[in-house]
């Protein structure tokens, strides 16, 4: 058997790692879905060829967060071998030795914000913007577009390229009102530099194969058509399901593969997903075989009943006008963006953020500048439950030097006291800076 | 006294080793159209002068599978397949009589739609038309739950007393390598099998009681009784019957080594971490197929003593095909060997002819014979040294699934060479130079491979897994299929699988002083459902690795030959 497109998969479910012992993101974790991978003997398959991670430097990291005290006391190993499962996928196509790659990795990384304290939704890093950040630094400029399928709204994502009109962020998950982490509402379009390019989805709970299917041809695939991405990114996360224990949606193992086929991405992520025996074993290979070019018909839970998992006509109805409506917005977007931003000089973006798995409430407040030359640099104050409080400065790429002059300025103005943090990121020169 | 046979291509070779010392050596052309008179002409002329009662094992490296398969010359097999839900491989080479059946089980074992009689009725009907010779049921998953292969051989055991279940072939994961080695295994089977009555016949008829092993790929041997049940284990031996040669006649040392055997047409590359040989990390390939058979992991490259050199486009060439002798040993065709002659490291029985035409050839492209000598010498240490090198950047590249084993990162860095075949002593200094690693190579290396059949213990793989949930305790390759009573935990299983390993090896003829079953990998997961209920998951991969029964002493004595 031959892969019609050349795949790189990085199979690490480290089998030595887990939060503790019953954690939903265990040693267990992955382990079906390695027998599954190996039982059909898609090692065979020519074509498909297996990699190990490499593993993210704090260099890596400090590229995309504001680790608070710093990268080593919040990150362990485990989540450097993750980014660098994903550091690995990119290395692999951009540089040409594969045409798609997988990152089957663990733990996940899309709830990860700019900043971080500790663990939020299983997450530390976040796994794709680290990877991202480093092909951008070692293959140069790349328009990207990423495709959160978690069933969990890709909050970290959303906030890490909130203001990056290069980096396009679609999550369509289950409806904030109705599951953790509770955000992703379809008015979050994203900072004033890149308005529009956020996304969100929000969809109710028991939609099904048609209603993903109705979402990506009608939302997804025309949004990609005007965007025009160099790479397309499947932030892979499997929740949604319908054995998922921690969600409500009726999505099958052959959902997710015709979405990949559809979606076309160059490289998928694994995120969540918790039916680590019902559904990762299937809809992994079914996304393996998506993405190789395969037929994957044949790839079905055993349990599998349409009848039982059809979404119902008022879902059906939900997601067409929701669908409708997102679609409206991103064809408004800079008429939307007028109105929301007027004339403003500083946008200001207040939030909490709460740490689940940590058990820490930081309070945030972000400004970002409105420039005409580039982006515009930002920052973010923040504090949180525990004492802790840091000002952390983004320069983004391209920065006119307007900005670069103003964001330095502000680093050397902060003052420090007690266990304040003050870092700087010039994401455009590729420059950390701590104090 | 033991006795080694290994039967290649061209050759058979003997050796009887008596308290490890080689007291007699045999090499015979092989008959191709009578492989067991081969073999038993070469035994009897090893035991001429010998008391037969002093022949404690007779070990032989055959041929007789391989060939049967690379020939095609093999039995109708009646294949029965259970492939349920996922991918559709394509199964084109397994004999024209290909049953699929329905049902399925899923990757925790659990049944999840069953076989139907109906259907198995039909097959065997179409079968017993065909009519085929021996049956192979493989289905998936078969290695987490062996009920269906042991229900359809069930119904069929009345009418067929050869079927080969999949999931004694190994206990690995692999189920289209699964389908190709149970197929393979019942496509020898009646081959083997009658081999196997030969021998035991003559032997009978000898009056020879000595236990007969046979070798496998994997440097180990498995009994002639066993063997009958699992012929496939007996493919493509050749390689590891060379390689445990050099391990008895070189020095062993417990650090990353490689090992070259030098032929006419080939060089086989092996290599050693701390000591242990790198196997094939699923299964050997024959004829196109992908296998569950354990091997040692070796890399044939079209280079050897006989092979072609010429000049294509100003570049010169060596190989991969070899024409025929180097002009030095009487052929037409210029050769490294005739540049080993020329520079006198090695002696030629016709070394002015070959000096004769090594001039020729330099004459022609204006090249210094020395200089042209030594350039074929050095581009065939190059040769080998790349490919070593690209060896051991794919063995890095090994996927590892564990944090430990990814940080460790461990990197073959070879510290020393060994060397055999015929032009080994004269490469040896060139070849040391270029790899910039100390070469050896041993005396007796033309009947290395017969040494080391004769060498080799018994070796084996079990892959252990325990599902408290579901109350199994399964050993694919033992056919174990039980409750785990009281094997629940990490500790306790292993022990159970280190215990089984040891059974097999007593029955396999050794002593308590040489049994050496290891743990390869064991993990152990919690199986948490609904987050309260924990249930254990557990795997334990051991073995025996392949080893000596005893060193070879070279005590400067003559050999008879």
């Amino acid at each position: 058997m031959t892969a019609k497109n050349k795949l790189g998969l990085i199979l690490f479910p480290a089998f030595d790692w887990a939060i503790s012992p019953t954690h939903p993101e265990r040693e267990e974790r992955l382990l079906y879905t390695q027998d599954q991978i190996m039982e059909e003997g898609i090692e065979d398959i020519e074509g498909i060829d297996f990699y190990n991670p490499d593993i993210a430097t704090v260099g890596d990291v400090d590229r995309v967060h504001f680790c608070h005290p710093d990268v080593e006391s919040v990150v362990t190993k485990s989540h450097l071998i993750a980014a660098g499962g994903v550091m690995k996928a990119f290395d692999l196509v951009l540089s040409h030795q594969a045409d798609k790659s997988f990152a089957l990795v663990r733990p996940p990384g899309h709830h990860a914000q700019r900043v971080v304290y500790g663990d939020r939704g299983f997450c530390i890093i976040n796994i794709e913007a680290v990877g991202l950040a480093y092909a951008r630094k070692k293959y140069g400029d790349l328009r990207v577009a990423i495709i959160d399928t978690d069933c969990h709204h890709g909050d970290g994502t959303e906030d890490i390229f909130w203001n990056d009109p290069d980096t396009l962020v679609i999550s369509f998950h289950q409806d904030g009102r109705t599951l953790y982490p509770g955000t992703g509402a379809m008015t979050d379009m994203g900072g004033p530099g890149a308005f529009g390019y956020n996304v969100n989805i929000p969809l109710p709970p028991g939609t099904g194969d048609e209603g993903f299917r109705h979402v990506l041809e009608h939302v997804v695939m025309p949004i990609l058509e005007e965007y025009k991405p160099d790479l397309i990114i499947n932030s892979a996360g499997q929740d949604n399901h319908y054995t998922d224990p921690l969600t409500n949606m009726n999505f099958s193992a052959q959902g997710y593969a015709a979405l990949n086929h559809r979606l076309n991405p160059d490289i998928a992520v694994l995120e969540g997903g918790y039916s680590i025996q019902g559904a990762l074993p299937y809809v992994n290979t079914g996304i393996i075989l998506a993405m190789a070019g395969l037929d994957y018909s044949g790839v079905v839970e055993p349990d599998y009943s349409l009848g039982k998992w059809r979404q119902s006509q008022q879902v059906t109805r939900q997601v067409h006008a929701i669908s409708q409506q997102v679609y409206e917005q991103w064809k408004n977007k800079q008429i939307l963006a007028r109105h929301r931003f007027g004339s403003d000089k500083v946008i200001t973006r207040q939030r909490q953020v709460y740490y689940d798995t940590a058990g820490i409430m930081e309070t945030q407040s972000q400004e970002f500048m409105v420039c005409h030359a580039c982006t515009g640099f930002n920052l973010v104050r923040s504090r949180n439950d525990r004492g802790a409080r840091m000002v952390g400065i983004t320069i983004p790429r391209k920065a006119c030097s307007d900005c670069r002059d103003e964001g330095y300025r502000l680093f050397e103005e902060v003052k420090i006291t007690g266990s304040h943090t003050t870092m700087l990121q010039d994401v455009d020169r590729d420059i950390f800076l701590r104090k | 006294m033991i006795i080694g046979i290994d039967m290649g291509g061209t050759n058979i070779d003997g050796v009887l080793i008596r308290d490890g010392r080689l007291i007699k050596t045999v090499k015979n052309p092989v008959d191709r159209n009578d492989y067991f008179y081969s073999i038993w002409n070469c035994l009897a002329q090893l035991i001429e002068d010998v008391n037969k009662h002093d022949i404690n094992r007779i070990q032989l490296s055959t041929t007789i599978c391989t060939n049967a398969i690379v020939e095609d010359n093999v039995s109708r097999v009646g294949m029965i397949l259970q492939p349920g839900p996922g991918l559709h491989w394509e199964f084109d080479r397994l004999g024209e009589e290909i049953a699929y059946i329905s049902g399925s089980v899923d990757h925790r074992g659990k049944l999840v739609k069953a076989i139907v009689r109906n259907e198995l009725a039909e097959i065997k009907r179409r079968f017993q038309a065909g009519p085929v010779e021996s049956i192979a049921v493989v289905t998936k998953f078969s290695t987490r739950n062996p009920e269906p292969e042991q229900q359809v051989k069930q119904f069929l055991r009345s009418d067929y007393s050869n079927i080969t279940l999949g999931h004694t072939m190994s206990g690995k994961l692999n189920f289209p390598r699964r389908v190709e080695t149970a197929y393979l295994n019942a496509a020898v089977s009646q081959t083997f099998r009658t081999f196997a009555d030969y021998i035991q016949q003559a032997l009978l008829q000898e009056g020879i009681t000595a236990p007969v092993y046979i070798l496998k790929a994997d440097g180990g041997t498995i009994d002639l009784v066993r063997a009958i049940d699992k012929p496939v284990e007996t493919i493509l031996s050749g390689p590891a019957a060379s390689f445990m040669g050099m391990t008895a006649l070189l020095e062993q040392a417990q650090t990353d080594q490689v090992l070259l055997d030098i032929g006419g047409t080939t060089t086989d590359i092996f290599v050693l971490v701390d000591g242990i040989p790198v196997f094939e990390p699923l299964g050997i390939m024959i004829d196109g197929r992908k296998t569950l058979v354990r091997a040692i992991f070796s890399q044939s490259i079209g280079l050897g003593g006989d092979s072609h050199v010429r000049f294509e486009s100003g570049e010169l060439k060596i190989g991969p095909k070899r024409l025929d002798r180097a002009v030095a040993f009487g052929g037409q065709h210029i050769t490294p060997s005739d540049a080993l002659v020329y520079l006198g490291k090695m002696p030629g029985d016709f070394p002015e002819k070959s000096k004769v035409a090594l001039e020729v050839m330099a004459q022609n492209h204006g090249i210094d014979p020395v200089m042209l000598a030594e350039r074929i010498i050095h581009q065939f240490c190059c040769t080998i040294d790349q490919t070593i090198q690209q060896i051991l950047e794919r063995f890095h590249q090994v996927p590892v699934y564990t944090i430990r084993e990814l940080l460790q990162d461990r990197k073959i860095k070879p510290r020393s060479v060994g060397l055999i075949g015929g032009p080994a002593k004269a490469l040896a200094s060139d070849l040391e130079h270029i790899l910039e690693l100390p070469v050896t190579y041993p005396q007796h290396y033309q009947v290395a491979n017969a040494i080391g059949a004769a060498l080799a213990k018994p070796t084996m793989e079990i892959n252990l897994m325990i599902d408290t949930e579901r109350d199994v305790l399964l050993i694919p390759e033992l056919d174990i299929h039980q409750t785990p009573g009281q094997y629940i935990d990490l500790s306790k299983a292993k022990w159970f699988a280190l215990d089984r390993i040891k059974a097999a090896e007593k029955n396999m003829g050794l002593t308590d002083d040489q049994l050496e079953g290891e743990i390869v990998e064991a993990n152990s997961f919690n199986m948490v459902q609904g987050y309260y209920r924990v249930d254990k998951n557990i795997r334990v991969k051991a073995q025996i690795r392949p080893g000596l029964l005893q060193r070879l002493v070279d005590d400067g004595q003559g050999v008879d030959s």
